[in-house]
């Protein structure tokens, strides 16, 4: 993450970056203070003086079999299946069906990945 | 706006000498066992050698190397687990026996998520099993990994020769290094398709004859390395390393 804030900042010519809003799929499943810690650490670490905003993104699949909707319940894998998915979000195609029609064909639409959403800085 | 995996694949792979894609156009001409045993060979050499394990929907190299029970560590990303002294991942891992159905967006946020989250100690050799065809892995290994060379295999069949002859016309218009092709599972040495595929824009390495002992030898790792197949596969490995 925070060598994608630098590249951003490289390639727009920032001097220094002021603030940043990251968004967390839910997938993910990330440990939301242990991810806030290290970035605090990391950013002091590189002298960088920057906000960081969270924002968590639900997850939500979609059948390509039926076209139903649901959203992701962790509840509903076991505990080394949600480590899994935290892993790699994708393989929640190996233990989730459509609820409706029980096909295996579905998209994740949103709710997975860690991405920089926007980036404040000054030239 | 910025995917910050993007940000990370080159430094992950950074400590790696050489990257090598074990591929083909067609299934079944033994591209797992190949990848498997080149890594198994390479360790027992002293190199420091990798194992990945990328045909997501049919994974087989756990199988290779009897690979159960492990996963990788969680720090700082994923350290991989070791198998007779090759460091190893596969989706096998997350998934375990359950099949695991994946369209093309999905193989390639898998790919990248793993490239962006394992830790390779510095290697010697990070050996690809990539899935066959042409398609969305293929696309993404040129993409996303530099320094990345091909060993190509087929079989000596003309089915698999002409999907081979496509994948190299691919290869070479992207200018994709292409170590060579290795002919698997000749029965015979006068069905050998050495001439037509010394046709072929890329070098023959050679061939590796069909050995029934690798069947009973699955699973084990010093049983593989002991194969008239390990054998013949590390001849080859000593012209190309």
């Amino acid at each position: 993450m925070i060598s994608a804030v630098f590249k951003i900042a490289e390639e727009r010519g920032l001097r220094r970056v002021v603030e940043v809003k990251i968004k967390i799929g839910e997938l993910q499943q990330i440990d939301l203070d242990a991810f806030k810690l290290a970035l605090s650490q990391l950013s002091q670490q590189y002298s960088m003086d920057v906000k960081f905003e969270f924002e968590i993104e639900k997850a939500e699949f979609k059948c390509k079999a039926c076209g139903n909707l649901w959203p992701f319940n962790r509840d509903e894998l076991k505990p080394e299946e949600q480590e899994a998915v935290h892993i790699i979000p994708e393989v929640a195609h190996a233990f989730l069906r459509c609820p409706r029609c029980n096909s295996p064909d579905f998209k994740i639409v949103r709710g997975r990945g860690v991405w920089i959403e926007s980036l404040r800085g000054e030239r | 706006m910025l995917d910050p995996r993007l940000s990370v694949i080159d430094e992950r792979l950074s400590r790696v000498k050489r990257i090598m894609a074990i591929s083909s156009g067609k299934g079944g001409v033994g591209k797992s066992l190949i990848a498997a045993v080149s890594a198994l060979i390479l360790a027992r050499r002293g190199f420091k050698a990798g194992l990945l394990d990328l045909d997501f929907t049919n994974p087989s190299s756990s199988v290779i190397l009897g690979a159960r029970s492990l996963y990788p560590v969680e720090d700082r990303g994923m350290v991989p687990p070791k198998i007779s002294g090759v460091e190893y991942i596969s989706i096998t891992f997350f998934a375990g026996d359950e099949p695991s159905p994946l369209r093309g967006e999905d193989v390639t946020n898998a790919f990248v998520e793993i490239l962006a989250l394992v830790r390779w100690s510095p290697l010697d050799y990070l050996i690809l099993d990539t899935p066959p065809g042409l398609g969305d892995l293929l696309l993404d290994l040129l993409r996303l990994i530099k320094r990345l060379s091909f060993l190509v295999v087929t079989t000596p069949s003309r089915l698999s020769l002409e999907t081979v002859r496509k994948l190299i016309l691919l290869l070479r218009s992207v200018k994709a290094p292409i170590i060579g092709v290795i002919e698997n599972m000749l029965m015979d040495s006068s069905q050998s398709l050495g001439e037509e595929i010394k046709k072929l824009d890329a070098a023959f390495l050679g061939s590796i004859p069909l050995d029934p002992g690798v069947e009973k030898a699955l699973g084990d790792p010093e049983k593989l390395l002991e194969t008239k197949f390990a054998e013949k596969l590390s001849e080859i490995l000593n012209a190309i390393q």
